[in-house]
């Protein structure tokens, strides 16, 4: 680095700040093995920057869920927000879901223990994180709102009724 | 009625719940490697071509580029079945070929360098239909390969392979039939199970011969024989099988992606990672074989079978991993369902110039089956047969003989599948819906609903070897040493539920040794439906013989005979006397105990599958709607009810009833790229259509291992697309025989479009067509009044 900055004023980096799963995160923008590049989706730079391995890339292209996470508790796919677009907000991912202090599972987490509401378990983590999104916004949703909620998630096993029933036992404000 | 059990049979959780729903499981792109390069793979844009020139001296400067490789490179490394296709090769046989390989200290830079390398081409004319292909002057893929026709039979399988079901006298069961129906039917849509995970390996090379691949695959120990026979025998092969994303049958082999790192770490020394695109996963990685069946069946009244003639015909796409062994097990599974004396059925496998076909979920069954079972249907038509009492009355039964993959002769000695059938039927209404061939079940105005059934089955649930070791610890623990990865069946923690019950220690007392080649005995891999019979039964053996040994090692010590102790929870005492009890800490505490167990191919029982659905078709847009699944099988024994629901819900996507309805990979005819490559033009089923399922499952206890079970999870997919294809029609009233039924076909069976797509006279086709189904559906109707059937 020294060297190509030579003679040259070095640029204070310009950083993009945000928070994952309630721990501050500053990273630098630039082209630099340590830095996120402009180009970097979210989804990479949770993977390959902050070893996030539980967000799982399937097509890379908005069309499938699996890399969902939450941004300021709505669910969004990873693969197709900008890192650089995330400054200020508050990203959670399926590692923040748990008690940091207990460990204790997020109900939802428990929930698909409970109904095998799994099968491969690729598309699990965006499975979950899209339900989580849906009861922030609705305690009790009926089971139609939990699949217009889930319809972007691709799961291939066919792991769908399982989640579904999952889903509406861990809803705080459902009959279960 | 099943046996109580204190754990099989019962929903116990899985090992890695835990791990998958807090994001833990490792899936092999989330293993961390020091010192790792980043692998991509040039592909070829022509469906047939000679490369004349590659330049990669551009890509090769580009900085962080550590390697390229082109044909002139690399080893001669041939795969397939047979051997003709060299790893990277100086001609290319589909768009999608593999024509140089980059491995560079990151993806970006990797796919960077592709864009560097200069090829110039020598187009080939090329085809994509296999009876084109099979013509004189069609262009040819392979010399070794003349006519493009693919040496019948895999070695794999003895010198014997079946390749076709000759025997009887087929003319004298034409002679003997009331009704003798042919035509030529295909299941040529090629749909794609795309498991989410894409297909991808690590490759670690340490000279002069040695490599460690971490792979993502269903069958682990399989892919280091295949490698080592690919290597020359040279080569000291590793593999760790690691948590797998989805597989349905195509992470059988993934020989091209683990020997293109192989090749690149070779040339670097360093680990390199290629991870597939989704992209390269739909248009490069495994396919289904496309089917086409020429067939003619005699049948009596009575739905007795006379005879099976005909030819049939599979596309493997531009070469044959595992072909011959689907074709020879799909010989075998259409003598499953069809009971009859006379046959002459023969095959072909031709090469196309499309991606290649491998191993899918209903391997080689599936495939067949779609394309025979319309011709069946003509003939139960014509002699108004019940297609529920036709498959009872033409599925295997005890002490029936087939012909199976190695060509010897069979006797089953399974049960009759009948009573399961009838259960089935009566979940699902069949007798209150069926009104006759090419009769709807209901009609409301210009939505017509259709039922139909499919059967599957395969005596593969005992194939091939298998081989385990479990390990008993001073402290009442237990390992299971298999080579398995869990690619979602969880058979993982149904393996270690046997031990458990044959230890009878709590599961969390057993741990199972990861998935690595070096230190776990000889396993083909969970692998068709064999895991619960072949593998369990090696796991179980294992248990038996440590559980023998421990309590031979004790006896002494309890002044009693082996035979005659018992052991639960890591306490040992005599029979019936728990009071006197001693801990398996007599052993001795520097000492572990090693059982070994091993399977022995198997081909007499067979599972069986019939799935029951409903449609609506909607007449004036052609849309095809599923309302209704029923599947019936029997398990013999259910070791796992949620994982085993799992695995029957899963008829739907991967290639199973979906591949009826709407699923297709769309290959352009013109230039061979596939059109829909993408997540978003291949369609799939989503959460707001699932359509109710309900599984029925019975529990007749069957002669495999001790506790009675046999695999039932793989075949869930195999008999809707045929049910599907018999509802529709039903619910039109023509027939269609071409999957999927997209809006465009129904539209053109019923007259309303050309076949060039446009609208013909509607009001006139309208007119007819809902004159004379209404006719029939009123007449119909009205005699069945009060059933209940046209609800």
């Amino acid at each position: 680095m020294a060297a190509t900055n030579k003679g040259k004023t070095a640029k204070p980096a310009k950083v993009v700040a945000f928070s994952v799963n309630g721990k501050a995160v500053e990273l630098q923008i630039g082209s630099e093995p340590h830095q996120v590049e402009s180009s970097h989706t979210l989804a990479h730079t949770l993977r390959e920057t902050l070893g996030l391995v539980g967000t799982k890339i399937t097509c890379d292209n908005g069309a499938c869920g699996s890399c969902t996470v939450l941004i300021d508790g709505k669910a969004i796919l990873s693969c197709m927000t900008l890192t650089v677009e995330c400054q200020g907000k508050s990203v959670m991912t399926i590692e923040g879901l748990a008690d940091p202090v207990s460990g204790r599972l997020d109900p939802l987490q428990q929930s698909f223990i409970d109904h095998t509401a799994f099968q491969c378990g690729f598309c699990t983590p965006g499975m979950i994180m899209s339900a989580k999104a849906l009861l922030g916004e609705n305690a009790a949703p009926t089971e139609d709102e939990v699949k217009e909620a889930l319809s972007g998630n691709f799961c291939r096993c066919i792991s769908h009724y399982h989640v579904v029933k999952a889903v509406l036992a861990a809803a705080p404000g459902g009959s279960e | 009625m099943a046996q109580e059990y204190r754990f099989i049979g019962k929903p116990t959780k899985r090992q890695d719940a835990a791990a998958i729903v807090t994001g833990g499981a490792q899936y092999l792109d989330d293993i961390k490697f020091h010192n790792l390069l980043h692998g991509k793979v040039l592909r070829s844009p022509h469906a047939h071509a000679y490369i004349v020139k590659i330049d990669k001296s551009r890509a090769e400067q580009l900085p962080g580029v550590e390697a390229v490789l082109t044909w002139e490179d690399v080893p001669d490394w041939i795969g397939g079945t047979p051997r003709v296709v060299r790893v990277l090769d100086r001609k290319v046989r589909y768009v999608g070929d593999a024509v140089a390989l980059v491995a560079a200290k990151n993806a970006q830079i990797a796919k960077e360098a592709l864009a560097l390398i200069e090829v110039v081409y020598q187009i080939l004319p090329a085809v994509f239909d296999l009876e084109e292909a099979m013509k004189p002057g069609a262009p040819q893929l392979y010399q070794e390969l003349p006519g493009n026709i693919v040496t019948a039979g895999t070695p794999a399988f003895g010198r014997n392979c079946l390749t076709e079901v000759v025997m009887g006298d087929v003319e004298k069961g034409f002679g003997e039939a009331d009704a003798v129906c042919e035509g030529t039917f295909g299941y040529e849509n090629i749909a794609n199970p795309i498991p989410p995970e894409p297909p991808g390996a690590v490759a670690h090379w340490e000279e002069p011969n040695r490599v460690t691949l971490w792979v993502s695959n269903q069958a682990s120990y399989l892919d280091k024989i295949i490698l080592f026979h690919l290597f020359g025998k040279k080569v000291e092969v590793r593999t760790h099988g690691a948590a797998c994303g989805g597989s349905f049958g195509t992470k059988l082999m993934s020989w091209q992606v683990q020997s293109y790192a192989t090749l690149l770490s070779k040339a670097t020394g360093r680990p390199v990672k290629i991870i597939f695109t989704k992209e390269e996963h739909i248009a490069a990685f495994v396919l289904r074989p496309g089917s086409r069946m020429h067939a003619r069946v005699g049948m009596k009244r009575d739905g007795t079978v006379t005879a099976v003639s005909g030819t049939w015909l599979v596309d493997t796409g531009y070469y044959s991993a595992t072909t011959q062994a689907q074709v020879a097990v799909g010989c075998g599974e259409i003598q499953l369902m069809t009971r009859c004396d006379n046959w002459d059925l023969k095959t072909a496998i031709v090469c196309t110039n499309r991606n290649a076909s491998g191993s899918v979920r209903g391997f080689g069954g599936q495939e067949l089956k779609c394309s025979f079972i319309p011709v069946l249907c003509l003939a139960m038509e014509k002699l108004n047969i019940d297609p529920v009492e036709f498959i009872k009355k033409n599925y295997v039964k005890p002490g029936d003989g087939y012909f199976w993959r190695d060509g010897d002769w069979y006797t089953y000695r399974g049960i009759d599948y009948s009573d399961c059938m009838d259960q089935g039927a009566r979940r699902f209404g069949w007798q209150e819906k069926w009104q006759g061939w090419l009769q709807p079940s209901a009609v409301d105005g210009p939505r017509r609903r259709g039922i139909g059934v499919g059967v599957h089955g395969n005596a593969d649930i005992g194939e091939d070897s298998s081989e385990a070791y479990v390990r008993l610890h001073p402290d009442g623990s237990a390992m299971l040493f298999s080579c398995i990865t869990e690619h979602g069946t969880g058979q993982r923690s149904n393996y270690v539920k046997m031990v458990a019950e044959v230890l009878q220690i709590p599961m969390e007392r057993i741990t199972v040794s990861p998935a690595d080649s070096l230190v776990n005995p000889f396993e083909y891999g969970p692998f068709g439906s064999r895991g619960t019979y072949a593998i369990g039964s090696a796991a179980i053996k294992a248990a038996e013989d440590a559980r023998r040994q421990l309590l031979e090692m004790v006896a002494p010590r309890l002044d009693a005979k082996a035979e005659d102790l018992e052991t639960v929870d890591g306490m040992i005492f005599v029979r019936g006397k728990p009071e006197k009890s001693i801990k398996w800490g007599a052993m001795g505490y520097e000492r572990t105990i090693l059982g070994y167990g091993r399977f022995d191919p198997d081909f007499t029982l067979a599972n069986c599958m019939t799935t029951f659905v409903e449609v609506e078709v909607d007449t004036e847009t052609g849309k095809v709607e599923l309302l209704h699944v029923v599947n019936a099988t029997d398990a013999g024994q259910i070791i796992d009810p949620p994982g085993l629901e799992g695995q029957l819900n899963g008829c739907l996507g991967s290639s199973g009833i979906d591949s009826a309805i709407f699923e297709e990979t769309v290959l352009d005819p013109i230039s061979g790229h596939i059109l829909n490559a993408n997540m978003i033009d291949y369609k799939w089923r989503t959460f707001s259509e699932l359509p109710p399922i309900d599984n029925v499952v019975l529990e007749t206890p069957v002669a495999s291992h001790r506790f009675k079970a046999i695999g039932v999870g793989e075949v869930a997919t195999s008999p809707g697309p045929m049910a599907i294809l018999m509802a529709v029609s039903n619910a039109v009233g023509v027939w269609l025989h071409e999957y999927p039924v997209t809006p465009e076909r129904v539209l053109k069976a019923l007259g309303k479009i050309n076949a060039n797509g446009k609208v013909n006279d509607s009001a006139k086709v309208n007119a007819k067509v809902n004159a004379k189904v209404n006719a029939k559906v009123n007449a119909k109707v009205n005699a069945n009044a009060g059933s209940g059937g046209a609800a």
